[in-house]
């Protein structure tokens, strides 16, 4: 896909092929004041396409830098969007979490095993580099129908893919979520998100600083891999990106761990200045970033560059994404360190610059300048699209939806199980089991709670995360939407009764060339930010990706959301299914007549139609601070928030997912019967701020009293207990809900 | 007790092994560097999990080539305690200080889930303090935990009550649907004939403290204490 002498000149065709338009091209020459040659017209091009320079979403990612400076408690935002490798939150007691999600979905569709390794080994990176132990890995995941072999083969893939390089690290992947849907078919979404635990004072930054100071390249060597890389996952896939394989990246877990312990050994010493991955767009990224970080100038010379292949040019060195390297800014005088430190890990350390005088990038091959760069103007000043924005048309028919037409079900039984069956919503152990979600014995909730936790060894402290985003409601009304993935995350982190305090996003979307495409992207991040706003948590970056699409249509606008919270102290966390049998269960919250956008009208009745349901974000609000204070007083045994399937599958879950498989009998629907409410919407809607809470027979009365001091609605449903969930319409035994729940996924994979 | 928890390159679960031991369980833990010749003087070795290696020929096979391997060998020969624990297990098959190999899982998957281990021989030093049948839930996480010897190995394991965990369930049944990854005789774990060297996929250091799953792999440790504490005696 690009082509490979050094000598050649730039031609118009050239200039295309590499993804430059004619405008962005006049940019280079006016930066330059001359022509580029092909390696210097190679990194503009890695370095402003959208994967780097996000062009074509900078104005609308703004808006959480501008929504954070409006938040109370500024100081805990450590390390903000869009300066560092990944975003850093203080914790209290010296500590910080560094935490980062970011997209794999190219490479993914491309070579599922080694697209999902490649993009945790990538995530990882991003965390150690700023000077963190990663703790913890999730993973938001979505495919087409599973009914497909081709998607079968993809979820194998990307699952496997995420478990050997992990698992390989010794870092637990603790959660995460997958759905289902036509619209990822041939574009599956692949997003992968890292936590590291920092001391406050050790935080190191990727910049470039000290004249004299020495550029060191650390880790494996460099091959032809992932040639243009950033560029690739920047294009919409289509019949031929099948080809495009070269530009999928290996990964070397094994190599990623010794590179971790040794970048960890390193920093303990103090002659580290700055360190930054290569990862998207390689060497070309890692020098013109740290030196415009460090308002310096990075000098490297090729020849001393590790390479795997032979007759590599400095076009192919340069934009190489070959995994598991580091460029680190070592102290004049201290290299010998930095050299007896990676000889103990048997990795490559090579001095191959400097920093020196001056603005530029600067690159030579064998003392000869191949490329000279402001560093700047590559890093930072590349080209900023406003983009055309249009209502789709889509939203005025799927928005009509005439509930009188929609009946009511016969058998509510029935319908719970097909729910459960629905791979969407069905037990994800199939997945999870492939991955180490305990070593480091740190997990205190495994997956399949609303939020993995996670203890902080020799603290009280605990970490809940969630990673979540229903994109069929963000299809439906991308705002609304929007509002509801940073609600429903941060409900999920509230419910184990861990206060949120920090949001990454992933953010994918078709072709924001298309109108109605940026319109959907636009509105849904407004939708984010409101929630963010009201909910007072900090946005500490994310990531972009685009041209999300197969030659059918784009995916439906997923904008993934990590909620990471705090717990002061874990033993008083929640865990989200039913403890003993005679807790009484109550509904916190309100139940309306909301079917639209809901699983069950899509499980049920085959429509993907109707508004989202109406978000209520103060009522959100109190909701959580309620079971924050609900988990710190010990009031409640469990806590589960009612998500896909409403009411019904929320019950279910926290029967089945009991040690004691315990049932429940729900004798108190008719409290929340009333007016037109459909039954139908009572036991599958998906009305929000809605959580089942387990008590101790003891405490009814404070329980009460602590919902009504937030002012919530607050209901009776009935008590745990027998081997079955008995509710009016329906009476099933738990051990045939967990049959059907457990089976789905690995009756389909297994077969 | 005096422990080296050895640590190869891919080691991943070497702090959890320390953590479980020096600080829940008190023991005095050094971490050895697997280039070092010289293994300090501890009652027990520890080898941890992990992927030593990248794991890249077959588990286990390239870190008994690592300097601190002939001193582990040299502690066996002596009688000093050495546990392997998951990779660990497999680096002491492939050091011949285990009979025996590893499969890849009969699922062809990575396995990281809680199971039932029955206590098959409580005559070790790792198991004198559970009692006969005892049943241990304790985590496994491996891809590689197949556990294969011919039948005139397995006799002689039989034989020498060498077998010391199989995976069964709750009940204590040990069968076919008990057998998690498709190991002969549903091994989980053996010791040598001198029954000072236990080898295990499961991971009782994951399972040492009450608010993890479970802490039923204390029972190890609190054997190796207690033995440690009759031979000061």
């Amino acid at each position: 896909m690009t082509t490979t002498t050094v000598e050649k000149k730039i031609t118009p065709e050239i200039i295309k092929a590499h993804g430059i338009t004619t405008d962005e091209y006049s940019r280079i020459l006016k930066i330059l004041g001359r022509e580029p040659n092909i390696t210097e017209l190679g990194m503009f091009s890695v370095m402003w396409s959208e994967h780097c320079s996000y062009k074509n979403s900078k104005p609308i990612l703004k808006l959480f830098s501008k929504m954070n400076a409006e938040l109370p408690r500024q100081e805990a935002l450590l390390v903000k969007p869009g300066e560092e490798n990944a975003g850093i939150i203080d914790i209290g007691d010296g500590w910080a979490i560094c935490f980062k999600i970011e997209s794999h979905n190219h490479p993914s569709a491309i070579e599922p095993f080694q697209g999902a390794a490649t993009g945790v080994g990538g995530i990882l990176r991003d965390i150690f580099t700023m000077g963190a132990r990663p703790v913890l890995l999730m993973n938001s995941l979505r495919f087409g129908d599973l009914k497909q072999t081709i998607t079968q083969r993809l979820f194998k893939g990307v699952v496997a893919g995420i478990s050997h390089y992990g698992n390989c690290m010794g870092i637990p992947t603790v959660g995460g979520e997958v759905y289902f849907d036509p619209c990822y078919e041939g574009n599956p979404l692949v997003n992968a998100m890292a936590l590291g635990l920092i001391r406050k004072d050790e935080i190191v930054r990727g910049s470039a600083t000290g004249i004299g100071n020495s550029v060191y390249y650390l880790g494996a060597a460099t091959g032809r891999d992932g040639l243009g890389g950033a560029a690739f996952a920047s294009k919409e896939l289509s019949e031929e990106s099948h080809e495009d394989r070269p530009a999928v990246q290996a990964g070397d877990p094994f190599m990623e761990k010794l590179l971790l312990e040794a970048c960890l050994e390193l920093l303990k010493t103090d002659a580290v200045v700055g360190m930054q991955d290569m990862g998207a767009a390689g060497l070309t990224c890692a020098g013109c970033e740290t030196a415009s970080r460090g308002n310096s100038a990075v000098e490297i010379d090729l020849q001393y560059v590790p390479r795997r292949e032979t007759g590599m040019i400095p076009y192919e060195i340069m934009l190489s994404e070959s995994q598991e390297r580091m460029l680190v800014i070592v102290k004049k005088g201290r290299e010998g360190e930095v050299e007896r430190i990676f000889d103990k890990w048997d990795l490559h350390a090579v001095k191959i610059g400097e920093v020196v005088a001056g603005n530029d990038y600067i690159v030579k091959d064998n003392g000869k300048i191949v490329a000279q760069i402001p560093a700047k103007a590559l890093a930072d000043d590349g080209p900023v699209y406003v983009r055309e924005e249009q209502k789709p048309a889509y939203l005025a028919e799927t928005a009509s939806l005439d509930l009188s037409k929609i009946a009511e079900p016969k058998d509510f039984g029935a319908v719970l199980l097909k729910l459960l069956g629905h791979p969407s919503i069905a037990s994800k152990a199939w997945v999870w089991e492939q991955y180490d979600h305990m070593v480091r014995t740190d997990t205190v909730l495994y997956p399949g709670h609303d939020a993995a936790l996670i203890r902080v060894k020799g603290t009280n402290k605990g970490i809940a995360v969630s990673t979540d985003c229903n994109s069929m409601y963000v299809y439906l009304d991308p705002y609304r939407g929007g509002t509801i993935a940073v609600a429903e995350a941060a409900r999920n982190v509230a419910c184990t009764g861990a206060r949120p305090i920090g949001m990454t996003n992933c953010l994918n979307y078709g072709n924001p060339m298309k109108p109605e495409i940026f319109w959907q992207f636009h509105q849904s991040v407004l939708g984010l930010i409101e929630s963010c706003k009201t909910l007072e948590i900090p946005v500490t970056g994310g990531n972009v990706s685009f041209y999300n699409e197969s030659p059918q249509a784009a995916v439906f606008p997923t904008p993934t959301i990590s909620i990471v919270g705090l717990i002061d102290n874990i033993e008083n966390r929640v865990p989200s299914s039913f403890q003993n049998a005679g807790d009484l269960i109550f509904i916190i919250g309100e139940t309306k007549n909301e079917i639209g956008a809901s699983h069950y009208l899509m499980v049920e009745h085959g429509l993907q139609k109707g508004v989202p349901p109406v978000l209520d974000l103060q009522r959100e609000k109190k909701l959580q601070q309620f079971l924050i204070e609900a988990a710190a007083e010990k009031q409640v045994n469990s806590a589960h928030d009612t998500s896909e399937g409403g009411l019904a599958v929320a019950l279910a879950e926290c029967c089945f997912k009991s040690e004691k498989g315990l049932g429940a009998v729900i004798d108190g629907l008719e409290l929340i019967r009333g007016g037109d409410l459909r039954e139908d919407a009572i036991y599958f809607g998906e009305s929000q701020s809605r959580v089942i809470v387990s008590v101790n027979s003891g405490k009814k009365e404070s329980l009460i009293k602590l919902a009504m001091k937030y002012d919530l609605s607050v209901l009776p449903l009935g008590k745990v207990g027998g081997k079955e969930l008995v509710m009016d319409k329906l009476q099933v035994s738990v051990e045939k809900l967990k049959q059907v729940f457990d089976s789905t996924i690995p009756a389909i994979m297994e077969s | 007790m005096k422990a080296a928890v050895i640590v190869f390159p891919g080691s991943n679960c070497d702090t959890d092994c320390e953590h479980a031991l020096k600080t829940v369980m008190g023991m005095d833990v050094q971490m050895v560097w697997h280039k070092d010749a010289v293994l300090p003087k501890v009652d027990l070795v520890v080898i941890p999990g992990g992927f030593s290696y990248g794991d890249y020929l077959r588990t286990g096979a390239i870190a008994k080539f690592s300097p601190i391997m002939d001193e582990v060998k040299k502690h066996a020969e002596r009688g000093g305690l050495v546990i392997g624990i998951c990779n660990g297990f497999q680096i002491l098959l492939e050091s011949g200080l285990l009979p025996g190999a590893m499969l890849r899982n009969r699922s062809q998957h990575f396995i990281c889930k809680h199971v039932w281990l029955k206590t098959e021989s409580v005559n070790t030093p790792f198991t004198s303090q559970l009692k006969a049948g005892q049943l241990l839930n304790v985590p496994v996480a491996h891809g590689e935990g197949n556990y294969y010897c011919d039948d005139a190995t397995l006799k002689t394991l039989q034989d020498n009550k060498q077998i010391v965990f199989t995976y069964s369930n709750e009940k204590g049944e040990v069968n076919d649907s008990t057998n998690i990854n498709g190991s002969r005789a549903n091994i989980a774990g053996i010791c040598n004939a001198k029954r000072n060297v236990l080898g295990m996929m499961p991971h009782p250091e994951r399972a040492s403290e009450n608010i993890l799953s479970s802490w039923d792999g204390r029972s190890i440790w609190e054997s190796l204490l207690n033995q440690a504490g009759a031979v000061a005696k």
